[in-house]
């Protein structure tokens, strides 16, 4: 008895110091990223939060607190740059998101058909993603210039009035979801490989019941692919509320000191934190603007999420999370 | 029956074919702008065509600013990034999916909450972190980060592969008296190959094409990235269209090339960040 005690004591030490091997060794492995999170992500978000409640200036002397002046600035209008710049970036997020995952889902409907040349089509609607998104925007700054760009050019070639495009504040988040659209490569990859795992044995079921091509897509591809367009969507809508390129080179400014011009309708709202923390130097005030858009996006998420259960589709066992 | 589907087969090719063409007019019309002459910019009518043929545009658009110097910087960048994105990433993957330790799973679901949080809300205190220590307008601030983790989603994208690798491979190892150091080196880095690529391809197109980082952080010329370039270029030869898509053939260039060369494992890692996120 006292034999087999002592041993299961033994055993009880042994694996509690195996245990306490295994966590530092965990650590140790993991160590780049448990610092990384530490220094990269949580100290600064605690940084921006405080920050966001003081007037702080880098190479100011006094720094403030003056509690949420900073966030009533932007509501009252007082920061006048706010509002039109939350303006611009709803209209772009529900504009180009919507665009994108109906265009991009189509295509590859397409895509994913019995067709010749699948790989090449593929591959070109992958080239756009390819590049410097700041170099693909400057083409599209060429090719949309009012009276010598291309695309007003090829419409009055074929009777239709040229548009305004970059140089109006009606058109300049219509031409921003244009060229959110040429890029849209990814989106149309990430659909086609979804669509390719759906068992072709639900299509002939249909077939057997001599349905055509639309009852397919409605009763079979679109329910099937439902997770992958919800995560699409997902990727969009938080994608497309942190564009800056656009903004910084189809609507540079190089004149005045703001981006986003005419009448800062193409004023999105990372360029806006940008330009309020680095040109105007008003660190505190971008960092209340910087919470704001944390706030937005977490909203956004959850909404997504608790829509999801009504919207999507899991297939018995593929529902994980 | 049949003749229906014939028909909406060639729909389907028409849909196609127009869309791949509208993709890809914008290269030709970088590539036509690039070689005709100033006069043709200005025409009121339109020449699909390039009227003539300037290569002097080219040499005059990389002349006007030391491209070669934004060149060898982003070069370096790049670079550097991939370095520290495929050493760390796939060690704190390994720890994440090879190991097994206490609280495993939860720290990774905590970190992967972030996942979702926006750039812009972190830039201002990193900002503020890198010009304490004096290095704003250096490489550091654009490069040394790469080497903590590595980004949460390659070490996302890491781990799922890991997690695919048999337990045998290490169990077989474990007996031929290798540690942990020996089994992420030689066995799980080897088999992860595929995986690897894709991340290190990725990293390449983020630091090449990266835009608001080296602009928060870069300010003499000489550190210019290649898109820092561009933009001063841009700023500098307003409307000579000509010169400017010159410029922007040739910083394109390297990213086509790379994807010419590597498309199948663009495609693969985008359709696995896809379908198993």
């Amino acid at each position: 008895m006292d034999y087999s005690l002592n041993t299961s004591q033994n055993f009880i030490k042994r694996t509690k110091k195996s245990n306490r091997r295994k966590l530092w060794l965990g650590l140790l492995f993991t160590s780049p990223v448990l610092l990384g999170y530490t220094i990269f992500v949580l100290i600064p978000l605690i940084v921006t939060t405080v920050l966001s409640f003081t007037n702080f200036s880098i190479g100011a002397k006094n720094t403030n607190f003056i509690g949420f002046e900073n966030y009533i600035n932007m509501f009252n209008g007082q920061d006048v740059y706010f509002w039109p710049s939350v303006k611009a970036t709803l209209l772009y997020v529900f504009g180009s998101v919507p665009a994108n995952i109906v265009f991009s889902f189509l295509i590859a409907v397409l895509l994913n058909a019995n067709i010749k040349g699948r790989a090449i089509f593929r591959g070109i609607f992958y080239l756009p993603v390819v590049i410097p998104l700041a170099s693909g925007c400057s083409i599209w700054l060429w090719m949309f210039q009012p009276d010598f760009g291309i695309v007003n050019q090829l419409l009055k070639a074929v009777g239709l009035p040229g548009g305004t495009w970059l140089s109006s504040d009606t058109t300049v988040i219509l031409s921003f979801i244009i060229v959110s659209m040429w890029i849209c490569g990814n989106t149309i990859v990430i659909f086609l490989a979804g669509l390719q795992e759906i068992p072709s044995h639900l299509y002939e079921a249909i077939d057997v019941d001599g349905g055509n091509a639309f009852h397919k897509l409605l009763y079979i591809t679109i329910p099937m692919a439902s997770p992958i367009i919800f995560f699409n969507t997902v990727m969009g809508v938080i994608n497309a509320f942190q564009a800056f390129v656009q903004t910084a080179v189809l609507t540079p400014g190089y004149s005045q000191m703001m981006m986003g011009q005419p009448n800062n309708s193409g004023l999105l709202y990372v360029p806006y934190i940008y330009t309020k923390a680095f040109r105007f130097s008003q660190m505190g005030a971008a960092s209340a603007s910087a919470i704001i858009l944390l706030i937005a996006i977490a909203i956004f998420t959850v909404i997504f999420f608790k829509m999801q259960n009504s919207l999507v589709y899991y297939e018995g066992d593929a529902k994980k999370k | 029956m049949k003749k229906n589907s014939n028909i909406a087969n060639i729909l389907i090719y028409i849909i196609l074919i127009t869309g791949a063409v509208l993709c890809a007019f914008p290269f030709y019309w970088m590539l036509r702008t690039a070689v005709v002459g100033a006069g043709s910019i200005f025409s009121p009518d339109i020449q699909i065509l390039p009227p003539e043929f300037l290569l002097d545009n080219f040499k005059n658009a990389l002349t006007a600013q030391p491209f070669g110097t934004y060149f060898i910087n982003t070069t370096i960048v790049t670079v550097l990034n991939i370095i520290g994105v495929l050493l760390t990433s796939s060690l704190c993957a390994y720890g994440f999916s090879r190991l097994d330790w206490p609280g495993r799973d939860k720290v990774f679901g905590v970190m992967m909450t972030a996942l979702m949080l926006p750039l812009a809300v972190l830039m201002i205190p990193h900002f503020i972190g890198w010009s304490y220590l004096g290095l704003t307008d250096t490489f550091a601030p654009i490069t040394i980060p790469a080497y903590f983790g590595g980004g949460l989603f390659n070490i996302f994208l890491l781990r799922q592969f890991f997690l695919g690798i048999p337990k045998e491979m290490d169990e077989a190892a474990f007996v031929d008296g290798a540690n942990h150091w020996k089994i992420y080196w030689n066995i799980i880095l080897p088999l992860s190959k595929q995986s690897l690529i894709v991340v290190g391809l990725f990293t390449f197109l983020n630091n090449w094409n990266d835009y608001l980082a080296p602009m928060i952080y870069l300010s003499s010329e000489k550190k210019f990235t290649l898109m820092l370039g561009l933009n001063q270029f841009m700023g500098g030869y307003n409307a000579q269209w000509n010169l400017m898509m010159a410029a922007v053939t040739v910083v394109v260039i390297p990213s086509l090339v790379l994807y010419l060369f590597a498309q199948k494992y663009f495609i693969e890692g985008i359709a696995m960040t896809g379908v198993k996120g």
